[in-house]
């Protein structure tokens, strides 16, 4: 990215990363966005995150990023775990544990079907 | 306890009972059941509303509508259009000028949201915090381009100044007047500085907002600092906060790199860089005047004041101290404006604020909600209910500091005038929600025992009285308490008060205070009768010295 | 004082050579020089401050008095593993005190204390900030929460 100068530099690295949004989700890439502020740390989710990449891993799967989001304020929840398929909507995961995080990763993930014991809502 | 979407409250004082308020309540009561709506909407007794007109009266929230004056014939036609329909029955509405001031505030609640307003946390846990891209894309560094392009710094103190904003590290300062007393002080070098220590406890909204959405509070010191004429910003971050360190300083370096930090700022001619500096774990610290001096290498004792640090502050030079919470703000305040910023809130109170929620309750977490929201409804609504359908006994509000406040007080409205009015510290935002499982001697102790911790040792009132104190009430709640105790504690109270040198001392007492006011019968009967009435407390019988 | 032997000297001579290379000798980088130091010995030796006081040109007393304020930083040696456990109020309420009782039962030392092995101290602090998942503890920089106290001995056994 270059130098921010102008109110117009700063629309067009807007309009880039809106730009990037759309191919992702066109292309039908699958994002996994995994809560990680200290709150979500403490309640585990550095061994969450370990077991998505372990599956990505063991299985060799492709197309599928994995990035991180701060807390949202659902302490209560961690720790939490996102899911996006292409185009469709957010789809929200509370308590991941290990186990749970391996689950959607089968199911939702490579599946296409939201593991809906684990789903919460965001009030 | 299920989580309710509303919450309705009759009024119970003894006017209300003798005008036929019970009748009002068991007919909401059948009207609710036959429509199948008592799982989702709680209903309950306000205790007092103080005197006027409108008695009996009914109160639902969120959307803080007072009927008045009610009578059990009016309440199906409340259900039908207000709690079925979601109208709100204007024939039936209260008129305002009929309220007592105790409970007319709740009218001047401007809006009828019943969902979080968010400002502050309107981008953390949504975006990626290590990707700069994405914070431009939710609107980021707009409200800095627009100060450096299209404003003077006179018109940024003055949109400031206008919005209401107060400040939201616990002293509730107009962040107006504020910068304006840093803008008007002459120096060839002014410094801005994020208080980011945060620790007091229960307290972590701030830490939210660092490792959520770092580059919000570069854009806001940026902005600070064209403002009061500030070239060098610091973030003083507490030594725990490790991640949030880490997150703040890549920020920091992405900022730089896009030229948003550094100098000529979008070739304005205006120039500013920012340090992380960490907190080495030490309270007091987050006293501005400690917090200056811990930067500068010393041990962290305030320093006496006045001077302030407005004129003299790090290197002795002018210095703008702000909280995370306040700096947040900002960048919303310029992209929307202060009249935006003033629709929301209550008129002297405006914005949100944000409150952690914690203890007893089955949502712990944290809520961005307007100013002048209640206790009971955060209870009710967002917390969703008392855990195990326990008995809602108190709340701790804004970390050791704050005020016990007992549940006949959860109906005042949470914003800086009404709780100074009513005695209580709005603080630094964290509720602590306890259950009739909590033993008041017990966690007096515990507030006093961080106080007599984190005491910096400087003043003798302080020091020595939190340690004093932490041994009376250990002694208490060991059994072996005495009438001359209590008066002690008083006394000690009183001396922390007014003897102290800085706020910690200034409001150790607050908690003491608190305990012996509205908890008086508890803590007499761990010294009378020796019993703790919560089977908290040890009772060994042994003193400890 | 402690009597080091060379070995131990070198490394301490060498975390403070580190720290000042990152930091740099001014006076708003010293608490960040102590924390860095702390952290590689797990405490501040003698010599350390003793170095510090030359480079800084401040008498030894002064860094000391600097270094014994803040909680995050020891002026005595420590075990191996550190344990700081939260005891503010948010905490107590929701199950701490419980936790904290299976830590001393599992470790057999009480607050303050160093392990006979030298391998755990049990420390106790003010709030971390994670009380929405409180009760919580940090061992060295590991951050656990919503502990329990039957997870107190697996937590443990991951430390060597
Ligand atoms: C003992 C004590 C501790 C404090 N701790 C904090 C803190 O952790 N964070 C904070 O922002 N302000 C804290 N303050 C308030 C600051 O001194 C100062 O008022 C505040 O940073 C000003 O920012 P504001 O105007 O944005 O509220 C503390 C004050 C006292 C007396
Ligand atoms: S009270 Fe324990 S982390 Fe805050």
């Amino acid at each position: 990215m270059s130098t921010v100068k102008t109110l117009e530099d700063l629309k067009r690295i807007r309009e880039e990363a809106i730009e990037k949004r759309k191919a992702k989700a066109i292309s039908g890439e699958v994002q996994v966005i995994v809560g990680m502020g200290t709150c979500g740390i403490a309640a585990g989710a550095r061994d969450a995150m370990k077991a998505i990449l372990d599956v990505i891993e063991i299985n060799n799967l492709s197309g599928i990023i994995v990035t991180q989001t701060g807390c949202i304020g659902l302490c209560e929840k961690e720790p939490i775990v996102q899911v996006v398929l292409g185009e469709q909507s957010k789809v929200t995961y509370g308590k991941v544990t290990p186990e749970v995080a391996i689950k959607i990763m089968k199911e939702h993930v490579d599946g296409g079907k939201p593991v809906q014991s684990h789903v919460i809502t965001l009030t | 306890m299920k989580t309710a979407r509303s919450m309705v409250l009759v009024s119970a004082d003894p006017e209300s009972i003798r005008r036929g308020s019970e009748k009002i309540y068991s007919t909401f009561q059948e009207e609710l059941s036959q429509l199948g709506l008592q799982d989702e909407i709680s209903l309950s007794w306000l205790s007092d509303s103080g005197r006027h007109n409108a008695l009996p009266m009914v109160v639902i929230y969120p959307e803080a509508v007072i009927y008045g004056p009610i009578t059990p014939e009016d309440v199906p036609y409340i259900v039908e259009e207000h709690l079925n329909k979601g109208r709100i029955a204007s024939s039936l509405v209260a008129p305002i000028h009929e309220l007592s001031g105790r409970i007319a505030w709740l009218s001047s609640r401007k809006g009828t949201l019943p969902a979080e307003k968010r400002i502050v946390l309107e981008r953390a846990g949504i975006i990626n915090p290590e990707d700069v891209q994405d914070y431009i894309l939710h609107n980021g560094y707009k409200a800095l381009g627009k100060v450096l392009i299209t404003m003077n710094p006179l018109d940024v103190l003055n949109e400031v100044d206008a919005s209401g904003l107060k400040g939201r590290g616990g002293a509730g300062f107009p962040t107006g007047q504020k910068w304006r007393f840093v803008s008007k002080a002459t120096s060839n070098k002014k410094y801005v500085i994020c208080n980011a220590d945060e620790s007091e406890p229960g307290t972590f909204k701030d830490r939210l907002v660092l490792e959520g959405d770092p580059h919000s509070i570069i854009e806001a010191m940026a902005i600070a600092g064209y403002a009061v004429g500030a070239d060098e910003g610091y973030i003083y971050i507490r030594g725990e906060y490790a991640l949030a360190q880490e997150r703040m300083r890549l920020a920091i370096s992405q900022a730089q790199e896009l030229g948003l930090l550094g100098d000529n700022i979008f070739n304005s001619g205006f120039n500013f860089n920012i340090h992380v500096h960490s907190g080495a774990g030490a309270y007091i610290c987050g006293e501005e005047t400690a917090l200056i001096e811990s930067i500068e290498g010393k041990r962290g004792e305030p320093r006496s004041r006045p001077p302030y640090p407005t004129t003299n502050g790090l290197w002795k030079k002018p210095t703008l101290v702000n909280n995370v919470e306040t700096l947040a703000n900002i960048p919303a305040i310029i992209r929307k404006g202060a009249s935006w910023y003033r629709s929301i809130g209550t008129p002297k109170s405006p914005g949100t604020k944000v409150y952690t929620i914690l203890g007893n309750v089955n949502a712990t977490g944290l809520i961005e909600v307007q100013m002048g929201i209640t206790l009971r409804e955060v209870i009710t609504i967002y917390a969703h209910g008392m855990k195990g359908n326990s008995t809602f006994k108190l709340a701790q509000t804004g970390g050791s500091s704050g005020s016990i406040i007992p549940a006949s007080l959860q109906d005042t409205p949470m914003d800086f005038e009404s709780f100074n009015k009513a005695g209580v510290a709005l603080g630094s935002g964290a509720l602590l929600i306890c259950n009739e499982d909590t033993c008041i001697v017990d966690l007096c102790k515990v507030l006093v025992n961080f106080f007599k911790n984190e005491s910096c040792g400087k003043c003798n009132p302080c020091r020595i009285g939190n340690d004093r104190a932490y041994q009376i009430l250990s002694n208490i709640a060991e059994g072996v308490g005495t009438m001359q105790d209590m008066k002690d504690l008083e006394s000690i109270e009183m001396y922390l008060y007014q003897m102290s040198n800085c706020g910690l001392g200034q409001t150790a007492g607050t908690p003491i205070k608190d305990t012996l006011s509205h908890f008086r019968a508890e803590v007499e009967a761990h010294i009378k009768l020796k019993i703790c009435p919560t089977g908290v407390c040890r009772m060994s019988g042994h003193k400890v010295n | 004082m402690i009597v080091l032997d060379a070995d131990i000297s070198v490394k301490v001579h060498k975390a403070v050579q580190d720290a000042i290379q990152k930091y740099g000798a001014s006076d708003d980088e010293l608490i960040p020089i102590l924390i860095h130091i702390n952290h590689d010995l797990g405490y501040l030796p003698s010599q350390a401050l003793e170095e510090l006081s030359v480079i800084f040109k401040k008498p030894k007393s002064k860094i000391f008095s600097v270094a014994s304020f803040y909680g995050m930083l020891s002026t005595t040696p420590v075990g191996r593993h550190v344990i700081r456990f939260c005891e503010s109020a948010p905490c107590h309420v929701v199950g701490g005190r419980v936790v904290f009782q299976a830590l001393i039962d599992v470790l057999k030392i009480n607050p303050g204390e160093t392990s006979k092995d030298g391998k755990w101290t049990l420390l106790t602090t003010s709030c971390l900030g994670i009380c929405a998942v409180g009760p919580a503890f940090i061992v060295d920089d590991d951050i656990y929460g919503n502990v329990a106290p039957a997870q107190v001995q697996t937590i443990l056994a991951r430390y060597e």
